[in-house]
Protein backbone atom coordinates (compact mmCIF):
# COMPACT_ATOMS: atom_id res chain seq x y z
CA UNK A 1 0.00 0.00 0.00
CA UNK A 2 2.76 2.48 0.82
CA UNK A 3 5.00 1.62 -2.47
CA UNK A 4 1.30 1.99 -4.05
CA UNK A 5 0.82 5.51 -2.61
CA UNK A 6 4.93 6.09 -3.47
CA UNK A 7 4.14 4.97 -7.20
CA UNK A 8 1.17 7.69 -7.24
CA UNK A 9 3.21 10.41 -6.30
CA UNK A 10 6.11 9.90 -8.44
CA UNK A 11 3.37 9.70 -11.55
CA UNK A 12 1.51 13.01 -10.68
CA UNK A 13 5.11 14.51 -10.52
CA UNK A 14 5.87 13.03 -13.91
CA UNK A 15 2.55 13.90 -15.40
CA UNK A 16 3.16 17.51 -14.17
CA UNK A 17 6.47 17.78 -15.51
CA UNK A 18 5.50 16.23 -18.46
CA UNK A 19 2.54 18.45 -18.46
CA UNK A 20 4.78 21.72 -17.96
CA UNK A 21 6.83 20.86 -20.86
CA UNK A 22 4.00 20.39 -23.14
CA UNK A 23 2.48 23.93 -21.96
CA UNK A 24 5.58 26.01 -22.70
CA UNK A 25 4.84 27.41 -25.73
CA UNK A 26 7.59 28.24 -28.25
CA UNK A 27 7.15 30.08 -31.73
CA UNK A 28 5.99 28.31 -35.16
CA UNK A 29 8.03 29.64 -38.26
CA UNK A 30 5.99 28.89 -41.28
CA UNK A 31 8.38 30.65 -43.46
CA UNK A 32 11.59 29.16 -42.68
CA UNK A 33 10.74 25.59 -40.58
CA UNK A 34 13.74 24.59 -37.52
CA UNK A 35 13.95 20.86 -38.38
CA UNK A 36 16.22 21.12 -35.12
CA UNK A 37 18.48 18.52 -37.24
CA UNK A 38 20.73 21.37 -39.07
CA UNK A 39 20.67 23.56 -42.28
CA UNK A 40 20.87 20.95 -44.86
CA UNK A 41 17.55 19.51 -43.52
CA UNK A 42 15.97 22.75 -42.89
CA UNK A 43 16.89 23.66 -46.69
CA UNK A 44 15.09 19.96 -47.66
CA UNK A 45 11.82 21.10 -45.38
CA UNK A 46 11.99 24.54 -46.96
CA UNK A 47 12.10 22.77 -50.29
CA UNK A 48 9.05 20.50 -49.63
CA UNK A 49 6.58 22.87 -48.26
CA UNK A 50 6.93 26.38 -50.41
CA UNK A 51 4.68 25.27 -53.68
CA UNK A 52 6.41 28.39 -55.16
CA UNK A 53 9.73 26.21 -55.67
CA UNK A 54 8.09 22.53 -55.53
CA UNK A 55 5.76 22.91 -58.44
CA UNK A 56 7.75 24.84 -60.84
CA UNK A 57 10.22 22.38 -60.31
CA UNK A 58 8.44 19.70 -60.67
CA UNK A 59 6.15 21.31 -63.58
CA UNK A 60 10.01 21.30 -65.36
CA UNK A 61 10.61 17.48 -64.59
CA UNK A 62 6.88 16.82 -66.19
CA UNK A 63 8.20 18.70 -69.22
CA UNK A 64 11.23 17.01 -69.43
CA UNK A 65 9.66 13.55 -68.54
CA UNK A 66 7.38 13.74 -71.65
CA UNK A 67 9.78 14.69 -73.84
CA UNK A 68 11.74 11.58 -73.19
CA UNK A 69 14.83 10.06 -71.62
CA UNK A 70 17.61 12.67 -73.29
CA UNK A 71 15.72 15.61 -72.23
CA UNK A 72 14.89 14.22 -68.45
CA UNK A 73 18.53 13.32 -68.25
CA UNK A 74 19.75 16.89 -69.20
CA UNK A 75 17.00 19.07 -66.61
CA UNK A 76 18.09 16.75 -63.92
CA UNK A 77 21.31 17.72 -63.72
CA UNK A 78 21.02 21.17 -65.27
CA UNK A 79 18.40 22.41 -63.31
CA UNK A 80 19.72 21.29 -59.57
CA UNK A 81 23.53 22.83 -60.69
CA UNK A 82 22.01 25.52 -62.12
CA UNK A 83 19.97 26.20 -58.87
CA UNK A 84 23.41 25.60 -56.38
CA UNK A 85 25.04 28.33 -58.34
CA UNK A 86 22.53 30.81 -58.34
CA UNK A 87 22.06 29.63 -54.37
CA UNK A 88 25.44 30.41 -53.28
CA UNK A 89 24.99 33.51 -55.13
CA UNK A 90 22.26 35.20 -53.60
CA UNK A 91 23.45 34.33 -50.05
CA UNK A 92 26.15 36.13 -50.59
CA UNK A 93 23.89 39.07 -52.17
CA UNK A 94 20.83 38.71 -49.70
CA UNK A 95 19.09 40.63 -51.72
CA UNK A 96 15.65 38.83 -52.40
CA UNK A 97 14.17 39.52 -56.05
CA UNK A 98 10.37 40.88 -56.25
CA UNK A 99 8.02 38.18 -54.65
CA UNK A 100 5.60 39.49 -57.36
CA UNK A 101 7.13 36.86 -60.27
CA UNK A 102 6.59 33.53 -58.73
CA UNK A 103 3.56 33.18 -61.45
CA UNK A 104 5.92 33.80 -64.21
CA UNK A 105 7.66 29.76 -63.61
CA UNK A 106 4.32 28.63 -63.32
CA UNK A 107 2.35 29.95 -66.02
CA UNK A 108 5.38 29.48 -68.18
CA UNK A 109 6.34 25.94 -67.32
CA UNK A 110 2.46 24.59 -66.80
CA UNK A 111 1.77 26.09 -70.60
CA UNK A 112 4.83 24.24 -71.76
CA UNK A 113 3.40 20.79 -70.68
CA UNK A 114 -0.35 21.82 -71.39
CA UNK A 115 0.66 22.83 -74.86
CA UNK A 116 2.99 19.91 -75.10
CA UNK A 117 5.58 21.82 -76.99
CA UNK A 118 7.78 20.39 -78.51
CA UNK A 119 11.17 22.43 -77.89
CA UNK A 120 14.46 21.71 -79.08
CA UNK A 121 17.22 20.16 -76.68
CA UNK A 122 19.13 23.51 -75.99
CA UNK A 123 15.67 25.21 -75.77
CA UNK A 124 14.42 23.66 -72.57
CA UNK A 125 18.24 23.49 -71.23
CA UNK A 126 18.17 27.12 -71.45
CA UNK A 127 14.68 27.48 -70.07
CA UNK A 128 16.24 24.51 -66.95
CA UNK A 129 19.36 26.85 -66.18
CA UNK A 130 16.93 30.47 -66.28
CA UNK A 131 14.39 28.53 -64.16
CA UNK A 132 17.47 27.49 -61.28
CA UNK A 133 18.93 30.34 -61.65
CA UNK A 134 15.73 32.22 -60.61
CA UNK A 135 14.65 30.46 -58.10
CA UNK A 136 18.03 29.18 -56.60
CA UNK A 137 19.01 32.92 -56.16
CA UNK A 138 15.69 33.95 -54.57
CA UNK A 139 16.14 30.62 -51.71
CA UNK A 140 19.92 31.69 -51.58
CA UNK A 141 18.96 35.34 -50.27
CA UNK A 142 16.03 33.99 -48.43
CA UNK A 143 18.40 31.31 -46.73
CA UNK A 144 21.17 34.18 -46.05
CA UNK A 145 18.51 36.57 -44.45
CA UNK A 146 17.12 34.22 -42.35
CA UNK A 147 20.38 32.45 -40.99
CA UNK A 148 20.97 28.58 -42.28
CA UNK A 149 22.82 30.06 -44.81
CA UNK A 150 24.58 28.41 -47.68
CA UNK A 151 24.61 24.42 -46.44
CA UNK A 152 20.44 25.07 -46.77
CA UNK A 153 20.60 26.16 -50.20
CA UNK A 154 23.17 22.60 -50.76
CA UNK A 155 19.80 20.70 -49.00
CA UNK A 156 17.56 22.53 -51.15
CA UNK A 157 19.60 21.47 -54.34
CA UNK A 158 19.90 18.31 -53.21
CA UNK A 159 16.46 18.10 -52.29
CA UNK A 160 15.66 20.07 -56.36
CA UNK A 161 17.94 17.37 -57.79
CA UNK A 162 16.27 13.79 -55.92
CA UNK A 163 12.72 15.36 -56.52
CA UNK A 164 12.84 15.88 -60.52
CA UNK A 165 14.69 12.67 -60.83
CA UNK A 166 11.42 10.52 -59.75
CA UNK A 167 9.22 12.73 -61.10
CA UNK A 168 10.93 12.72 -64.62
CA UNK A 169 11.70 9.58 -64.40
CA UNK A 170 7.88 8.33 -63.46
CA UNK A 171 7.10 10.46 -66.48
CA UNK A 172 9.45 9.26 -69.14
CA UNK A 173 8.29 5.49 -68.25
CA UNK A 174 4.52 5.96 -68.30
CA UNK A 175 3.16 8.29 -70.46
CA UNK A 176 1.08 5.83 -73.21
CA UNK A 177 -2.24 7.52 -73.93
CA UNK A 178 -4.24 8.77 -71.51
CA UNK A 179 -1.61 8.84 -69.09
CA UNK A 180 0.34 11.46 -71.29
CA UNK A 181 -3.09 13.79 -71.38
CA UNK A 182 -3.31 13.55 -67.64
CA UNK A 183 0.13 15.38 -67.63
CA UNK A 184 -1.04 17.78 -70.22
CA UNK A 185 -4.07 18.75 -67.52
CA UNK A 186 -1.78 18.64 -64.59
CA UNK A 187 0.33 21.25 -66.43
CA UNK A 188 -3.32 23.24 -67.33
CA UNK A 189 -3.58 23.59 -64.12
CA UNK A 190 -0.20 24.51 -63.15
CA UNK A 191 -0.44 26.98 -65.66
CA UNK A 192 -3.65 28.41 -64.30
CA UNK A 193 -2.70 28.59 -61.03
CA UNK A 194 -0.03 31.00 -62.24
CA UNK A 195 -2.25 33.14 -63.92
CA UNK A 196 -4.59 33.32 -61.01
CA UNK A 197 -1.15 33.91 -59.19
CA UNK A 198 -0.78 36.72 -61.49
CA UNK A 199 -4.14 38.52 -60.19
CA UNK A 200 -3.00 38.18 -56.63
CA UNK A 201 0.30 39.68 -56.91
CA UNK A 202 -1.54 42.74 -59.77
CA UNK A 203 -4.53 43.12 -56.48
CA UNK A 204 -1.72 43.27 -54.27
CA UNK A 205 -0.24 46.56 -55.12
CA UNK B 1 9.97 16.67 -1.95
CA UNK B 2 5.77 16.99 -1.49
CA UNK B 3 3.42 18.58 -4.32
CA UNK B 4 0.52 20.03 -3.12
CA UNK B 5 -2.44 20.16 -5.46
CA UNK B 6 -1.61 24.52 -5.52
CA UNK B 7 1.74 23.73 -6.19
CA UNK B 8 1.12 21.18 -8.85
CA UNK B 9 -1.61 23.50 -10.64
CA UNK B 10 0.87 26.85 -10.39
CA UNK B 11 3.08 24.15 -12.24
CA UNK B 12 0.64 23.31 -14.88
CA UNK B 13 -0.74 26.88 -15.30
CA UNK B 14 2.35 29.45 -15.26
CA UNK B 15 3.88 28.23 -18.50
CA UNK B 16 0.71 29.21 -20.16
CA UNK B 17 1.13 32.91 -19.34
CA UNK B 18 4.92 32.79 -21.17
CA UNK B 19 3.03 32.25 -24.06
CA UNK B 20 4.15 34.09 -27.16
CA UNK B 21 1.76 34.08 -30.73
CA UNK B 22 2.50 30.89 -32.94
CA UNK B 23 2.91 32.39 -36.65
CA UNK B 24 2.07 28.84 -38.26
CA UNK B 25 -1.66 29.85 -39.41
CA UNK B 26 -2.17 32.30 -41.88
CA UNK B 27 -1.95 35.93 -41.19
CA UNK B 28 -5.08 38.50 -41.01
CA UNK B 29 -5.46 38.49 -45.02
CA UNK B 30 -4.25 36.31 -46.45
CA UNK B 31 -5.84 33.29 -48.88
CA UNK B 32 -7.24 30.00 -46.20
CA UNK B 33 -5.19 27.96 -48.80
CA UNK B 34 -5.54 24.53 -51.00
CA UNK B 35 -8.93 23.62 -49.08
CA UNK B 36 -10.29 26.55 -49.19
CA UNK B 37 -9.76 27.16 -52.37
CA UNK B 38 -10.67 23.57 -53.05
CA UNK B 39 -14.09 23.68 -51.60
CA UNK B 40 -14.88 27.13 -53.39
CA UNK B 41 -16.12 25.65 -56.66
CA UNK B 42 -17.83 23.27 -55.00
CA UNK B 43 -20.09 25.26 -53.03
CA UNK B 44 -22.57 26.39 -55.14
CA UNK B 45 -24.80 24.26 -57.42
CA UNK B 46 -24.83 26.13 -60.55
CA UNK B 47 -20.72 25.91 -61.08
CA UNK B 48 -21.03 21.82 -60.16
CA UNK B 49 -23.54 20.82 -63.18
CA UNK B 50 -22.06 23.31 -65.56
CA UNK B 51 -18.46 21.43 -64.48
CA UNK B 52 -20.02 18.17 -64.80
CA UNK B 53 -21.43 18.90 -68.01
CA UNK B 54 -18.49 19.73 -69.87
CA UNK B 55 -17.04 16.53 -69.05
CA UNK B 56 -20.35 14.47 -69.97
CA UNK B 57 -20.36 16.53 -73.41
CA UNK B 58 -16.53 15.56 -73.72
CA UNK B 59 -17.61 12.10 -72.94
CA UNK B 60 -20.09 12.48 -75.59
CA UNK B 61 -17.71 13.69 -77.94
CA UNK B 62 -15.17 11.35 -78.15
CA UNK B 63 -11.44 12.09 -78.76
CA UNK B 64 -9.75 14.47 -79.65
CA UNK B 65 -12.74 16.94 -77.08
CA UNK B 66 -12.88 14.79 -74.22
CA UNK B 67 -9.01 15.76 -73.67
CA UNK B 68 -9.06 19.30 -75.09
CA UNK B 69 -11.64 20.83 -73.17
CA UNK B 70 -10.13 19.47 -69.69
CA UNK B 71 -6.81 20.93 -70.69
CA UNK B 72 -8.05 24.23 -72.15
CA UNK B 73 -10.56 24.96 -69.45
CA UNK B 74 -8.88 25.88 -66.67
CA UNK B 75 -6.61 28.24 -68.30
CA UNK B 76 -9.36 30.50 -69.61
CA UNK B 77 -11.22 30.18 -66.47
CA UNK B 78 -8.12 31.46 -64.87
CA UNK B 79 -8.21 34.23 -67.50
CA UNK B 80 -11.58 34.84 -66.39
CA UNK B 81 -10.62 35.07 -62.49
CA UNK B 82 -7.52 37.35 -63.19
CA UNK B 83 -10.06 39.89 -64.63
CA UNK B 84 -12.21 39.43 -61.85
CA UNK B 85 -9.38 39.63 -59.41
CA UNK B 86 -8.10 42.93 -60.98
CA UNK B 87 -11.60 44.52 -60.88
CA UNK B 88 -12.30 44.61 -64.72
CA UNK B 89 -16.14 44.49 -64.64
CA UNK B 90 -17.96 41.40 -66.86
CA UNK B 91 -21.48 42.41 -67.50
CA UNK B 92 -24.44 39.32 -66.58
CA UNK B 93 -21.60 36.92 -64.70
CA UNK B 94 -24.55 35.13 -63.46
CA UNK B 95 -26.95 35.04 -66.02
CA UNK B 96 -23.88 33.48 -68.36
CA UNK B 97 -23.01 31.00 -66.09
CA UNK B 98 -26.95 30.10 -65.54
CA UNK B 99 -26.86 30.00 -69.33
CA UNK B 100 -24.02 27.54 -69.61
CA UNK B 101 -25.42 25.12 -67.38
CA UNK B 102 -28.63 25.35 -69.55
CA UNK B 103 -26.99 25.09 -73.13
CA UNK B 104 -24.12 22.65 -71.51
CA UNK B 105 -27.25 20.55 -70.58
CA UNK B 106 -29.14 20.77 -74.21
CA UNK B 107 -26.41 19.76 -75.93
CA UNK B 108 -25.14 16.46 -73.52
CA UNK B 109 -29.69 15.98 -73.48
CA UNK B 110 -29.48 16.57 -77.72
CA UNK B 111 -26.42 14.94 -78.24
CA UNK B 112 -25.15 17.56 -80.18
CA UNK B 113 -21.76 17.50 -81.87
CA UNK B 114 -20.48 20.75 -83.71
CA UNK B 115 -16.89 21.09 -85.03
CA UNK B 116 -14.22 21.14 -82.06
CA UNK B 117 -13.64 24.66 -82.20
CA UNK B 118 -17.16 25.79 -81.76
CA UNK B 119 -17.62 23.16 -79.12
CA UNK B 120 -13.64 24.42 -77.58
CA UNK B 121 -15.44 27.99 -78.43
CA UNK B 122 -18.65 27.60 -76.47
CA UNK B 123 -16.90 26.17 -73.18
CA UNK B 124 -13.99 28.68 -73.44
CA UNK B 125 -17.27 31.30 -73.52
CA UNK B 126 -18.33 30.44 -70.43
CA UNK B 127 -15.32 29.53 -68.51
CA UNK B 128 -14.72 33.13 -68.47
CA UNK B 129 -18.00 33.66 -66.36
CA UNK B 130 -17.28 31.01 -63.87
CA UNK B 131 -13.88 32.07 -63.66
CA UNK B 132 -14.68 35.76 -63.34
CA UNK B 133 -17.35 35.05 -60.40
CA UNK B 134 -14.79 33.06 -58.62
CA UNK B 135 -12.52 35.67 -59.15
CA UNK B 136 -14.65 38.27 -57.37
CA UNK B 137 -15.10 36.00 -54.48
CA UNK B 138 -11.96 34.89 -53.66
CA UNK B 139 -10.87 35.95 -50.67
CA UNK B 140 -8.12 39.21 -50.72
CA UNK B 141 -4.36 37.52 -49.71
CA UNK B 142 -0.63 37.63 -50.66
CA UNK B 143 0.33 34.29 -50.89
CA UNK B 144 -2.47 32.68 -53.13
CA UNK B 145 -0.72 29.91 -54.72
CA UNK B 146 -2.52 26.86 -52.46
CA UNK B 147 -5.83 28.65 -53.15
CA UNK B 148 -5.70 29.00 -56.42
CA UNK B 149 -4.17 25.42 -57.01
CA UNK B 150 -6.87 24.08 -54.77
CA UNK B 151 -9.64 25.98 -57.09
CA UNK B 152 -8.34 24.56 -59.85
CA UNK B 153 -8.17 21.09 -58.88
CA UNK B 154 -11.75 20.93 -58.06
CA UNK B 155 -12.86 22.28 -60.82
CA UNK B 156 -10.51 19.67 -62.64
CA UNK B 157 -12.15 17.39 -60.82
CA UNK B 158 -15.77 18.26 -61.63
CA UNK B 159 -14.57 17.48 -64.90
CA UNK B 160 -13.18 14.40 -64.26
CA UNK B 161 -16.79 13.40 -62.52
CA UNK B 162 -18.44 14.01 -65.53
CA UNK B 163 -15.74 12.27 -68.22
CA UNK B 164 -16.57 9.22 -65.74
CA UNK B 165 -20.48 9.13 -65.40
CA UNK B 166 -20.00 9.83 -69.31
CA UNK B 167 -18.14 6.51 -69.74
CA UNK B 168 -21.60 5.15 -69.66
CA UNK B 169 -22.12 6.46 -73.26
CA UNK B 170 -20.59 3.62 -74.68
CA UNK B 171 -24.16 1.54 -74.21
CA UNK B 172 -27.40 2.21 -75.40
CA UNK B 173 -28.83 2.37 -71.70
CA UNK B 174 -26.08 4.44 -70.85
CA UNK B 175 -26.53 6.64 -73.79
CA UNK B 176 -29.88 7.05 -72.37
CA UNK B 177 -28.98 7.89 -69.22
CA UNK B 178 -26.52 10.53 -69.95
CA UNK B 179 -29.80 12.09 -72.57
CA UNK B 180 -31.77 12.47 -69.39
CA UNK B 181 -29.19 13.91 -66.99
CA UNK B 182 -28.61 16.55 -69.74
CA UNK B 183 -32.47 17.28 -69.30
CA UNK B 184 -31.73 17.57 -65.59
CA UNK B 185 -28.58 20.11 -66.20
CA UNK B 186 -31.15 21.79 -68.72
CA UNK B 187 -33.87 22.30 -66.36
CA UNK B 188 -31.77 23.20 -63.49
CA UNK B 189 -29.91 25.66 -65.40
CA UNK B 190 -34.12 27.27 -66.64
CA UNK B 191 -33.91 27.61 -62.83
CA UNK B 192 -30.53 29.27 -62.38
CA UNK B 193 -31.75 31.85 -65.27
CA UNK B 194 -34.92 32.71 -63.43
CA UNK B 195 -32.92 33.36 -60.69
CA UNK B 196 -30.66 35.42 -62.04
CA UNK B 197 -32.72 37.55 -64.06
CA UNK B 198 -35.23 37.81 -61.05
Amino acid sequence: MKLGRSHNASLTRTVAFVSAMALWPLNAHAHLISTGLGPVYDGIIHFALTPEDLIPALALALFAGLRGKDYARRVIFVLPFSWLMAGFLGTLTAVPPPASLSWLPLLLVGGMVAADLRLSFGATTTIAVLLGAFLGYANGAAMAQAGPGLRAVLGISATVFVATTLVAAFVAAWQSGWIRIAWRVAGSWIAASGLLLLGWSLMAR
Amino acid sequence: MRFTSTTRCLVLVLPAAFASPAFAHIQPGEAGGFLTGFLHPISGLDHVLAMVAVGLWGAQLGAPAIWLLPVTFPIVMAFGGLLGLLGIPLPGVEIGIAASALLLGVAVMTERKPPLYAAAALVAFFAIFHGHAHGTELPPGQSGLLYSLGFVVATGCLHAVGIAIGGVHRWPVGQVALRLAGGGVGLAGVFFLWQAMA
